[in-house]
């Protein structure tokens, strides 16, 4: 019997068995993002029915509130509302590598919110990343994280936002570089980086350690800053808390696993709760995208919560084998950097940072303003934040536990990068202090990409 | 060294590059300082080891106050000492302002009705509370203000234009007097009127060009945005370069109330001082976040 690729020519033959090698990759894609539509339409069509009609009978006071406090947990009006605007009504714009994306309108206007959405509708959404209308949406979105939330959460959720009053205002279309934000590429996107995670429980660990991973594995989606992400901004498992440095925004968010960069695993709980609650605690204190996440949604969670993200979290910088610390040359600094270095220190931070970097407290034991000698933020091998701080100043979250926080005189329009970079070598190789120099290369960076 | 003390001028030395030259932007190529390297080290040398002991002769004593004063240092890098405005003429004078006025453009950059970046970064991570607690702070601070140094060029027919319309308006334009609402001194009315004296010719060209372009708002209704909308460039110009020209008057108080006069049309309610309005008693988002 002739087979019909035999007396084929070979260029011919290539170019047969590629184009049929594209098209079952392509159908592989299309099975992988929408086949479980294909399947099982009529059995979901019905369960939606019933969800619906249960969930509308039991749409309870505590199921509402239960609700409004899991989108505090999940820190859904951060991206989902406007500078001045409507919370929750969307319209935001998120910059990524690849453009402006534009966060959705989840209050519950028919024609541009979550009007005609049911409760599945919203589970897609939060569990595959997909629209109501089966369009795969884009993954600044962290649809990996939410697809950690429970079905129970999720419709708790959703009930609450139904109570929000409606809005209109249409979502503006994303300005992603072709083909970035097309539903082919997001496919092949989705294909090769995301699958749902659904919470799984670690029966050797305590009831409280659980909560704690499924805060900050789900709603928490901490890893989305505190882990890295590839090329294609993809990034890994839900709970890869192994540090990352934050796209155009240009934040480092630490190793949450690693000592020297987060101190965790020696941290006292309860300090760890307060600089959660309060966006200090007395030894450290959030600022940049950290104080704004302290700020909207932790100072808001109950205690028992934060204590169980503190646990957990604790729990894994315990049990992350840390590395040997590897011996630091002293920098040789340049005797004009160094000179120029403890100028500007002298100048613009002795006063409040002190002369050997101490650093200032209240009477009551709050930090005022941080010390620097020893300051794991100050000793990052990255010395992004320290760059924005100096940059763009700024005070820490005020939170109902921290209500007068002090703040930090912004430097960007008074320091050249030069002097910047001094200074920050300065106190990076002072007291003790044993990092890398600054270079004026790695503050202009910063400060071109910021716009100032 | 800079102090921000409580009882001394500001007479910090900044940078002369800050003074005369708009902020950096461009890259410093480091190949540049290896290449003068050798000679220069000397130098830094010689120059630290004078000035070490010099330097730390001259540290003043270290001060630190749980205050607002304290708390607020990073709006008196910019604006001045005490809010006493910034050397270069685009930081306006905080002290003395109405607390209602200063709270309102305090939400007005957390909220997106005034842009500028490095304002948004900073009362970003605050509560409407303590935004609140700092404007009360510089609205307290009475301090004396500097003489006027307008001098651009324009003629005197067209300054007392401006004269004229600060103090009478223009009927035929619906354009009420600026006394009407700024106080017959100008000197701003409590609690969310600001005064109009004691600011740079600059800076009120830039408020008032800002407020034609939509740049800057005020919550709305907003007066302002329609008085502006009413007066052409010109207008506009003749009114500022007087304004800027005007000493203070012997109380640079607020005051207390609005003089009386003929209420304000509809057209020109004030949703950031209700209070102006006969018809205040509608409800407004006016003095509210």
């Amino acid at each position: 019997m002739k087979r019909p690729w035999q007396g084929m020519h070979p260029v011919k033959r290539l170019g047969w068995v590629t184009l049929i090698s594209l098209a079952v990759l392509a159908m592989c894609v299309v099975w992988d993002n929408w086949g479980d539509l294909l399947l099982h339409t009529p059995t979901t069509a019905t369960q939606i029915t019933t969800t619906e009609t249960a969930q509308t009978q039991q749409a309870s006071a505590d199921q509402i509130e239960q609700g409004r406090y899991l989108a505090l947990a999940g820190n859904c009006m951060a991206c989902h509302t406007t500078r001045g605007g409507t919370p929750l009504a969307g319209g935001r714009r998120i910059d990524t590598p690849f453009g402006g994306v534009y966060s959705s309108n989840l209050t519950p206007d028919p024609a541009t919110g979550l009007g005609r959405w049911s409760a599945q509708d919203f589970w897609q959404a939060l569990h595959r990343g997909r629209s109501k209308d089966a369009r795969l949406l884009a993954p600044a979105f962290p649809y990996n994280h939410t697809s950690v939330i429970t079905r129970q959460d999720s419709d708790s959720i959703f009930v609450w936002l139904n109570t929000l009053p409606p809005v209109v205002q249409a979502q503006p279309v994303h300005t992603l570089v072709w083909p970035v934000g097309t539903q082919p590429a997001l496919a092949v996107w989705r294909s090769l980086f995301f699958e749902p995670s659904p919470f799984q429980a670690d029966k050797s660990q305590s009831a409280e350690w659980n909560r704690g991973a499924y805060l900050v594995q789900g709603l928490g989606h901490c890893a989305a800053c505190h882990g890295p992400r590839n090329a294609l901004g993809a990034s890994g498992p839900v709970s890869d808390l192994s540090g990352g440095l934050m796209p155009v925004v240009n934040w480092y968010a630490p190793d949450l696993t690693r000592e020297a960069e987060s101190g965790l695993a020696s941290t006292p709980v309860t300090e760890i709760v307060r600089l959660l609650r309060t966006g200090g605690s007395s030894t450290a204190q959030t600022s940049g995208p950290m104080g704004e996440v302290v700020q909207h949604s932790l100072q808001h969670l109950k205690e028992t919560d934060l204590h169980a993200m503190a646990v957990y979290l604790q729990s894994r910088a315990q049990s992350t084998p840390q590395p040997v610390p590897a011996e630091v040359k002293p920098s040789r600094i340049s005797l004009q950097v160094a000179t120029q270095g403890a100028k500007v220190y002298e100048r613009q931070c002795l006063q409040c940072h002190g002369e050997q970097g101490e650093g200032i407290q209240t009477a009551s034991g709050e930090v005022a303003y941080p010390a620097l000698a020893g300051n794991r933020s100050v000793l990052l091998s990255d010395p992004t934040n320290l760059v924005q701080l100096v940059l763009y100043g700024g005070y820490g979250p005020a939170t109902a536990g921290h209500p007068r926080p002090f703040g930090m005189p912004p430097a960007v329009l008074e320091l050249q990068d030069r002097d910047i970079a001094a200074v920050l070598t300065h106190l990076r190789t002072r007291w003790g202090n044993q990092a890398s120099e600054v270079t004026p290369l790695q503050v202009n960076r910063i400060r071109a990409a910021q716009g100032q | 060294m800079r102090t921000f003390s409580s009882s001394q001028t500001f007479t910090a030395p900044r940078s002369p590059a800050h003074l005369d030259h708009p902020p950096p932007t461009r890259v410093r190529q480091p190949s540049a300082w290896w290449i003068k390297g050798l000679f220069r080290s000397l130098f830094w040398a010689a120059a630290a080891l004078c000035a070490g002991p010099l330097s730390a002769q001259a540290q003043a004593p270290k001060r630190f106050a749980d205050d607002m004063a304290e708390r607020t240092r990073a709006c008196t890098a910019c604006h001045g000492d005490q809010g006493r405005a910034g050397p270069d003429g685009y930081y306006p004078r905080l002290a003395g302002k109405p607390a209602g006025y200063l709270h309102n453009q305090l939400r007005n950059f957390a909220q997106g009705r005034r842009h500028y970046d490095l304002m948004a970064r900073l009362v970003d991570p605050l509560t409407d509370a303590y935004l609140g607690e700092m404007a009360q702070y510089f609205a307290n601070l009475q301090l004396p203000y500097p003489t006027p140094t307008a001098n651009n060029a324009i003629t005197p027919e067209r300054l007392a234009k401006g004269q004229q319309l600060v103090t009478q308006g223009d009927a035929a334009r619906g354009l009420p007097a600026c006394t009407q609402c700024h106080g017959v001194r100008l000197t701003g009315v409590q609690p969310n009127v600001p005064g109009l004296l004691g600011l740079p010719l600059d800076y009120l060209n830039a408020q008032l060009g800002a407020w034609q372009t939509a740049q800057r708002r005020a919550h709305a209704p907003d007066c302002m945005a329609e008085i502006v909308k009413r007066m052409p460039a010109q207008d506009l110009i003749a009114v500022s370069s007087w304004l800027a020209r005007q000493p203070l008057p012997a109380d640079t108080r607020p005051a207390e109330r609005a003089p009386a006069g003929p209420a304000l049309p509809e057209a020109l309610r004030c949703g950031s001082a209700p209070e102006l309005s006969a018809t205040a008693a509608k409800p407004m988002n006016g003095g509210k976040p």
